[in-house]
């Protein structure tokens, strides 16, 4: 492990300069990912760490040209696997906060083995899947989040694959951190980075990203000014899932244990008719039901939907090799290489 | 076995210079840990030896069946031996299917102990004889001696509160007291270890300790043995040895030259035959600090460990062919990235899943050239199981030297293989110097070593050194990305100019016997001792022959065109269709000639000499 060259550093604090490295940003004019790499450089001072404790890790596609736009450690590898990448440097130097920067292609078409594999392993990683239902790099074929009837340029009859769920793979794959934010709106996106941050083990949050070249408008009934209100479900800790134009709809559950959208000051609906917001139930029924939430049927949730607390995959690796020191003491190399069987020839 | 004998009462003691053993029978028999112990004891006896697992692919392929057989070979000699025999002298076949499959290995008169149990008549059957060999003349040629080693066992363990099975499952270690008298040696290391390895469960491990004690005894006062076979000290060079099977000495190696270079030691493997043992070894090393990742698949593994060698460990991968295949795309970042990383290819028959437990050295244009794009990587071959340590040492140096991926071939021979190994002293080993950057002034991420044309090894953590690195074509000095021409033909040339580079860390090539003339024998990897012995018995027929076993594949030494020119032909004997041949071919415009057998094992020394003979 790599010692802090930095300890105690009590630098002036940095700014959303610092964070920019000298290299032009090549995204589509108007392309979503803007947004998310302008609010991610805001919110790096705040996390108090000096930029060489930070790493940024991607895979290929549009969003994995992130790490050349953080003026930080960064490392942009190869389709799909980045969380494997990630995985190695958390183990070498367990103290570097590591990003990783990920799209729905990226994620769960050719990287979804090692997407499941990190997040049941659950190292100290925050990761950012930009979700824009398309792959956009490769200019225009469906994605395993693309809609089943999408019309691509590689499903020109209409796309006969059905649509994965990010966040309920990451439930699926025991993710002890799950949340869900827009490109559109920095600030709850600021707000989702720092928890995911503060959460230790790994944080998996689907950012709903717009590809106006190749996706327009693929999540607008989710994001736009009208219609946001209605269809979109604000996550807040200690909270009645509340929503609507009125704040005065609801998800209440029925006797059959399912959930169903309601009017309060309706049918005698109450508020207190309506379920409290609680990540934290390590029983997954709950956090399921909302990854499973979408639009027309349901609003969609956005913010923590799921965040419960599992050794981290390092510091096991860490008091494996304490553990393991102290039973056996520090390892001398030259009885390793000796063995316990030998013989001496004269 | 050549022989003196000397009559002393019933029993001949007879003297050898060297015989081979070898152990059958099913798979569920404790074969190879019978020929463990007996090897084991043998380099307590002070022998040289080495050794050949065999065993099936299938776990526990149906009992008394052709596909379960399991065997062990072991040669073990008062002189320097390099391979474990061509011919068995000692066949012991615990069932019929064991006989059956490895009878015909067995030499003319050799002797032919069998478990007389395993030959009832479903045994018969399964084994799929038409005939009983007891009866239809089949083995008049060998010394055969019919032993009821289950039946020894049981009526031996009669007092033991073990179940009939349990008790059964005892007889390899009578059948290896048997061998031990037979052999005239102290049973005593394979005590020590039945009671360190079944110390908690005492049944077990008095059952064990009973079944050797009275094969030893039987074979005494049993009467049926006429000789006894007394092999004297080898005359190994002084100092301290143990023995070590290849994947062992490599893991071995890694964690000494990790120490060594005074970084971490990461290991990123997906468990693949013939390479496990190694993931093994490493990941019962934490106190040592190693960090061992069993990842999701090959990929990740190889992708971890890039990982880990960006955040300064020394970084290896262990698979086999079909890993390496998976992990060419990644191997290529770490190219193109310029990161220091071991990829440990344990060949196995190939291609496709071929033969998992059975040796082949067919993965070496794989090594060379098994990525997209021109990726020349550094690559080299370990020869012998206790050459591994060494090899593992060079290549993990030559790795954070040039900073680069470094191909180093096994192969399940050496891998499985053992031999008595000279223990080196840690501290005389050559140092590794490593220095990570941690001076702003003037970085430049690909800025090279005048030297090796190394970029700075800059570790996350590292103040002011933040940079950025990735599989996209890197501008020359600053790392960037970079889609112009001339900078993409510079830095092709550049990487290829750090294996080439490598040269001047290769020894001048050493040629065994003559060094010039008539035939020179090129080897590579594990073809090393069966070569050696070969050459070794053409010079004592007067023969002139040279013998010349390469480390490097790429780059080759620089000398290596004159050796080659030194001889009028080049013989080549390779387990693959002509690799080596094919490179030197067109390399050094050579006529070389191959000689290629792809049975999944090594070369018998005979046939090595016998294809030297035809171009003498």
């Amino acid at each position: 492990m790599a010692a802090d060259p930095n300890a105690g550093n009590t630098a002036p604090k940095l700014t959303k300069k610092d964070f920019s490295s000298d290299q032009d940003v090549r995204w589509c004019p108007g392309c979503g990912d803007y947004a998310i790499l302008a609010a991610v450089q805001r919110m790096m001072p705040d996390l108090g760490l000096p930029k060489e404790k930070i790493v940024f890790v991607s895979g290929i596609g549009c969003s994995s040209r992130f790490p050349y736009y953080m003026n930080t450690y960064g490392f942009h590898s190869i389709h799909g696997r980045a969380p494997a990448f990630a995985t190695g440097i958390k183990l070498v130097n367990p103290e570097l906060s590591v990003w990783l920067v990920t799209g729905d292609g990226d994620a769960l078409s050719i990287g979804g083995n090692h997407l499941l594999h990190i997040l049941r392993r659950n190292p100290n990683v925050n990761i950012l899947l930009f979700n824009n239902r398309i792959y956009g790099l490769t200019k225009g074929q469906f994605s395993p989040t693309s809609e089943v009837g999408k019309n691509t340029k590689s499903s020109p009859w209409g796309n006969i694959d059905q649509p994965i769920k990010p966040t309920a793979l990451a439930l699926g794959a025991n993710a002890t951190f799950v949340a869900r934010t827009i490109d559109r709106d920095p600030k709850h996106m600021a707000k989702i980075l720092m928890e995911a941050y503060q959460h230790k083990g790994t944080s998996f949050i689907e950012i709903l990203q717009n590809c106006n070249i190749f996706n327009d408008g693929a999540f607008f009934d989710v994001t736009e000014k009208d219609v946001k209100a209605d269809n979109q479900l604000l996550l807040t800790e200690g909270a009645p899932l509340i929503f609507g134009k009125e704040k005065n709809k609801g998800i209440r559950m029925t006797p059959a244990g399912l959930p169903e959208v309601v009017t309060i000051g309706e049918n005698g609906i109450s508020e207190s008719d309506i379920i409290v917001h609680d990540p934290t139930h390590r029983n997954r029924t709950y956090s399921n039901m909302l990854a499973d939430f979408d639009v027309p049927d349901f609003p969609v949730p956005v913010g923590v939907l799921h965040r419960v607390s599992n050794p981290v995959y390092e510091d096991t690796m860490i008091s494996q090799v304490t553990q393991a020191k102290e039973e056996k003491g520090t390892g001398d190399l030259q009885n390793l290489v000796t063995g316990k069987e030998t013989w001496v020839v004269e | 076995m050549t022989s003196t004998a000397t009559a002393s009462q019933s029993v001949t003691n007879t003297a050898l210079t060297k015989a081979t053993i070898r152990f059958a029978g099913d798979s569920g028999d404790g074969i190879q840990l019978t020929g463990t112990q007996f090897t084991q004891n043998s380099a307590l006896a002070g022998h040289d030896l080495s050794t050949l697992p065999d065993f099936p692919a299938e776990i526990r392929a149906p009992a008394g069946t052709l596909p379960g057989v399991s065997a062990f070979q072991i040669q073990f000699s008062s002189e320097e031996v390099f391979t474990p025999g061509d011919t068995p002298d000692v066949l012991v076949a615990m069932n019929a299917a064991a006989l059956r499959k490895n009878l015909p290995e067995l030499r003319a008169d050799g002797i032919l102990i069998v478990n007389e149990n395993g030959f009832g008549k479903r045994d018969i059957e399964k084994a799929g004889y038409e005939t009983h060999p007891f009866e239809d003349g089949s083995l008049d040629d060998y010394i055969l001696y019919k032993i009821p080693l289950t039946d020894l066992t049981e009526k031996a363990l009669t007092d033991s509160p073990l179940g009939t099975s349990e008790k059964r499952r005892c007889k390899n270690f009578y059948a290896l007291g048997v061998l031990f008298w037979l052999f005239d040696r102290n049973p005593k290391s394979t005590e020590d270890w039945i009671r360190a390895k079944f110390g908690r469960k005492a049944d077990i491990m008095d059952a064990n300790l009973i079944a050797l004690k009275a094969g030893h005894i039987y074979g005494d006062v049993s009467g049926i043995f006429q000789n006894r076979y007394m092999i004297p000290k080898a005359d190994l060079p002084p100092g301290l040895y143990r023995n070590i099977t290849g994947n062992t000495a490599l893991a071995l190696g890694f964690v000494t030259a990790a120490q060594k270079a005074g970084v971490t030691l990461f290991q990123g493997s997906y468990p693949i035959t013939p390479a496990s043992d190694i993931l093994h070894a490493l990941s019962a090393l934490r106190n040592y600090g190693v960090l061992t990742f069993q990842a999701e698949d090959e990929i990740a593994a190889m992708c971890a460990t890039i990982g880990a060698a960006f955040t300064g460990a020394l970084a290896i991968t262990s698979t086999s062919g079909p890993g390496v295949a998976l992990k060419a795309e990644a191997i290529g970042l770490a190219l193109m990235t310029e990161l220091p990383a071991v990829i440990v290819n344990v060949q196995r028959g190939g291609p496709s899943t071929g033969l998992p437990t059975k040796t082949e050295q067919s993965d070496l244009l794989q090594a060379m050239y098994g990525r997209n794009g021109d990726s020349p990587l550094p690559v080299l071959a370990i020869r012998s199981p206790g050459d591994a340590f060494h090899a593992a040492y060079e290549a993990s140096r030559i790795a954070m030297k040039y900073m680069i991926p470094v191909m180093l071939l096994s192969d399940g021979y050496v891998a499985n293989g053992a031999e008595p190994w000279l223990v080196p002293d840690v501290d005389k080993l050559e140092p590794i110097e490593v220095e990570f950057r941690t001076d702003p002034k003037g970085f430049k991420p690909y800025l090279r070593d005048p030297a090796t044309a190394a970029r700075p090894w800059a570790i996350p953590g590292t103040p002011n050194l933040e940079h950025r690195l990735g599989g996209l074509e890197k501008e020359h000095l600053t790392g960037n990305v970079s889609y112009d021409p001339t900078n993409h033909d510079k830095m092709t040339r550049l990487r290829a100019s750090k294996v080439s580079r490598i040269r001047n860390d290769i020894p001048p090539t050493e040629v065994d016997g003559a060094q010039k003339g008539k035939l020179l024998v090129l080897t590579w990897g594990s073809t090393y001792g069966s070569t050696w012995e070969a050459v070794r018995h053409a010079r004592a027929d007067g023969h002139t022959v040279g013998h010349c076993h390469l480390r490097w594949l790429n780059p080759f030494p620089a000398d290596l065109g004159d050796v080659l020119n030194r001889f009028e032909t080049v013989l080549i004997p390779e387990i693959n269709m002509g690799q080596l041949c094919k490179m030197i071919r067109a390399e050094y415009l050579v006529d070389a000639i191959g000689f290629n057998l792809v049975r999944g094992l090594p070369f018998k020394v005979s046939e090595i000499r016998a294809e030297i003979d035809k171009y003498l």
